[in-house]
């Protein structure tokens, strides 16, 4: 017997009568998935702006300019602002990105996580490797907790996913909160609310 | 780590040398405990959502040959080169035999109880492999040529200014200074050269969906998705009872991990792999190292429910005055005092001692084992199969002829009434366990059996 067959067996073996899958209880609706999402963001030490439409985004970003040398983006409509056009021969070129503007499918309310898939990113290091992260989001996609987001995730066919919850930190030295570990040191959240809802 | 041979007793006993030290441990721990109370208390459905994800491990464990199969059989379908290691040794060669097949000596690596537990670093070293742990704690440790003293907060136990020194010493960043924000910026620097230039990343994993092939992993720093995402081999290694049933089933454990660990709503990255990128290849190791026995045993079973989130640790007054390194094995704290004697009954016999009892790590268990009362049968287990230490086996021999016998009994009472009074220093010495960092009580005048004879006599109404 090779080692699965032995693992696989003293598994069977071992594992106690069947238990049956308890339901999954999804709790009622926050009142403003909104003003939630906000809040959890600024305290997990990210920022929001709600903008009406990818020209506001741009503005902001101008007004910016000076911060950041390289800005690539997977958004067309920022191409004024951003590196669109995105070319490269290997994931390690990203390291010298300042700042990535992404699209995210979704965010949730309970923890100002946003729902990415490799579907909308070039490569699955992009939203790791720059040294800020900005992703944009429209209004109407935010759920409320995790369990909805699964409902909504379903059975999507993705090779990679990740929920995103503000910039990369730590606080192994003596408990002292650092953002920018090794990923983006801040996070900037476009909340696209074009007000007609 | 148990090279020392020392006991739970012993290593407490050479952490709380340092009073101070002791203190600030101690008041840390219970910092984090309090902020996963207040993330814990903001989900109204708090209790609800224990008990599903209690009652979802449950059944994974009820069913979990048949969901190792089908998680076996989405991930290959995924793309993704399943092996299975029956104990470390195995896990530790499949691991050498796939970094040699590429040609590589230097490797980065994630966070990993597992590895931690096969004792891969020692292993790779051995064979002439450079590991370099990328989360900055266990970055922390490794420079400084210890295990992690706690699953979730590595280097819990080190002061900033020492690991101001470790930098010094191994990353050249100026003597004295003991900034985290500068430090952190220093390891950053440090390990982004190292996740841009090597070739196959290490990483653990949180949950495995037996329902899609995929793994999760969860950091806050970012540093399996830095390593994975830039390697071109990423190697994942998940012992058999991480896995879940149906993807939904991560909003659960999802919303419980964090809250419980950290008292954050979620770690900032929590990375779903199904199958390698372009041109990556992509390997998970299903690693049983003595699983398999502890589902058969049915008093422990529910200690393989556990999802690392430390919270037992925090919570634990003896985990907390003691530190982790008493605990001798890879998982220090309460979870780790019912998982160790699984492996070795005979050199873990000391940690299901090594608890108060009091409960309360039962009460924060986001998955509701019953930590403490797998503690108390362990300790019955442990005696029962004569490996208990032997002045404990000593003492509990004596204390059963003693209760046997009333007469004894007596005697004895009264001998150690005469004792306490008279003779106080044959107890308050150093050779008395009881006696450290305790004060020994004042003798009481009499016995009960004493009192109630002298007063029997006397009516109620008196």
């Amino acid at each position: 017997m090779n080692s699965r067959e032995k693992i696989l067996a003293a598994v069977k073996n071992s594992q106690p009568p069947l238990m049956e899958l308890p339901p999954v209880h999804v709790p009622p609706m926050e009142s403003s998935l909104l003003e939630k999402f906000s809040s959890v963001l600024a305290s997990i030490g990210g920022t929001l702006f709600v903008v009406r439409d990818f020209a506001a985004i741009g503005k902001i970003l101008e007004e910016r300019a000076g911060e950041f040398k390289r800005i690539v983006s997977t958004c067309p409509e920022l191409s004024a602002v951003a590196e669109t056009d995105i070319r490269y021969n290997a994931p390690q070129e990203f390291a010298d990105i300042d700042l990535a503007i992404i699209r995210a499918h979704f965010g949730v309310a309970e923890n100002a996580a946003v729902w990415v898939t490799e579907d909308l990113l070039p490569e699955r290091a992009l939203p790791f490797i720059c040294e800020h992260l900005a992703v944009v989001l429209h209004r109407k996609d935010l759920v409320a907790t995790m369990h909805e987001a699964y409902e909504r995730i379903g059975s999507a066919d993705y090779g990679f996913g990740v929920f995103i919850a503000g910039p990369s930190k730590t606080a192994d030295i003596e408990q002292s909160l650092v953002l920018g570990a090794h990923g983006p040191g801040t996070m900037m959240i476009f909340l696209l609310d074009s007000g007609s809802y | 780590m148990s090279s020392n041979h020392k006991d739970h007793a012993a290593l407490a006993g050479q952490f709380n040398k340092d009073e101070d030290r002791v203190d600030w441990h101690d008041q840390t721990l219970w910092w984090v405990r309090q902020k996963r109370d207040k993330a814990a208390h903001q989900v109204t459905d708090w209790e609800v959502l224990r008990e599903t994800a209690s009652g979802i491990k449950n059944n994974t464990l009820s069913r979990l040959s048949e969901y190792l199969l089908q998680f076996e059989e989405q991930a290959i379908r995924n793309g993704v080169i399943v092996h299975w290691a029956a104990d470390a040794r195995e896990h530790n060669e499949i691991v050498t035999t796939l970094l040699k097949k590429n040609k590589v000596d230097r490797i980065v690596k994630s966070k990993s109880m597992l590895t931690e537990e096969c004792h891969l670093n020692d292993h790779l070293e051995q064979q002439g492999i450079e590991v370099i742990d990328t989360d900055l704690g266990e970055r922390i440790v490794q420079l400084a040529g210890e295990p992690p003293s706690h699953i979730v907060l590595p280097c819990i136990h080190k002061k900033k200014e020492e690991i101001g020194d470790l930098f010094h010493e191994h990353l050249g960043t100026p003597e004295g200074n003991a900034d985290p924000q500068f430090l952190t910026r220093a390891a950053r620097l440090h390990l982004r050269e190292k996740f841009l230039t090597r070739k196959i990343a290490i990483t653990g994993v949180n949950f495995a969906i037996a329902e899609t092939g995929e793994f999760v992993v969860c950091t806050n720093e970012g540093n399996a998705d830095m390593g994975a995402h830039l390697a071109d081999v990423h190697i994942a290694c998940m012992g058999i009872e991480k896995i879940i049933p149906e993807r939904r089933h991560l909003g659960v454990f999802l919303r419980l991990l964090a809250r419980s660990a950290t008292g954050q709503p979620i770690t900032t990255y929590s990375s779903h792999f199904r199958s390698p990128r372009k041109g990556q290849e992509m390997h998970l190791v299903l690693v049983d190292n003595g699983r398999s026995v502890q589902l058969g045993r049915e008093a422990f079973r529910n200690s393989l429910k556990c999802i690392r989130c430390g919270a037992c640790m925090n919570t634990c007054p003896v985990y907390r005055k003691s530190g982790g390194h008493s605990y001798h094995t890879a998982i220090a704290g309460p979870i780790g005092a019912i998982l160790a004697p699984n492996l070795d009954m005979k050199q873990y016999a000391d940690l299901p001692f090594a608890s108060t009892l009091c409960g309360s790590c039962s009460n924060v268990c986001p998955v509701k084992i019953d930590i403490h009362d797998q503690l108390y049968k362990w300790r019955q287990v442990i005696v029962q199969e004569g490996n208990a230490p032997a002045a404990k086996k000593a003492s509990m021999q004596a204390m059963n002829w003693v209760l046997s016998h009333p007469s004894v009994y007596h005697a004895a009472g009264k001998a150690g009434r005469w004792v306490l009074k008279n003779t106080p220093f044959a107890v308050n010495n150093r050779l008395n366990p009881w006696y450290k960092q305790r004060e020994m009580p004042e003798p009481p005048k009499e016995s009960f059996g004493e009192w109630y004879k002298k007063n029997k006599g006397r009516s109620k109404n008196e």
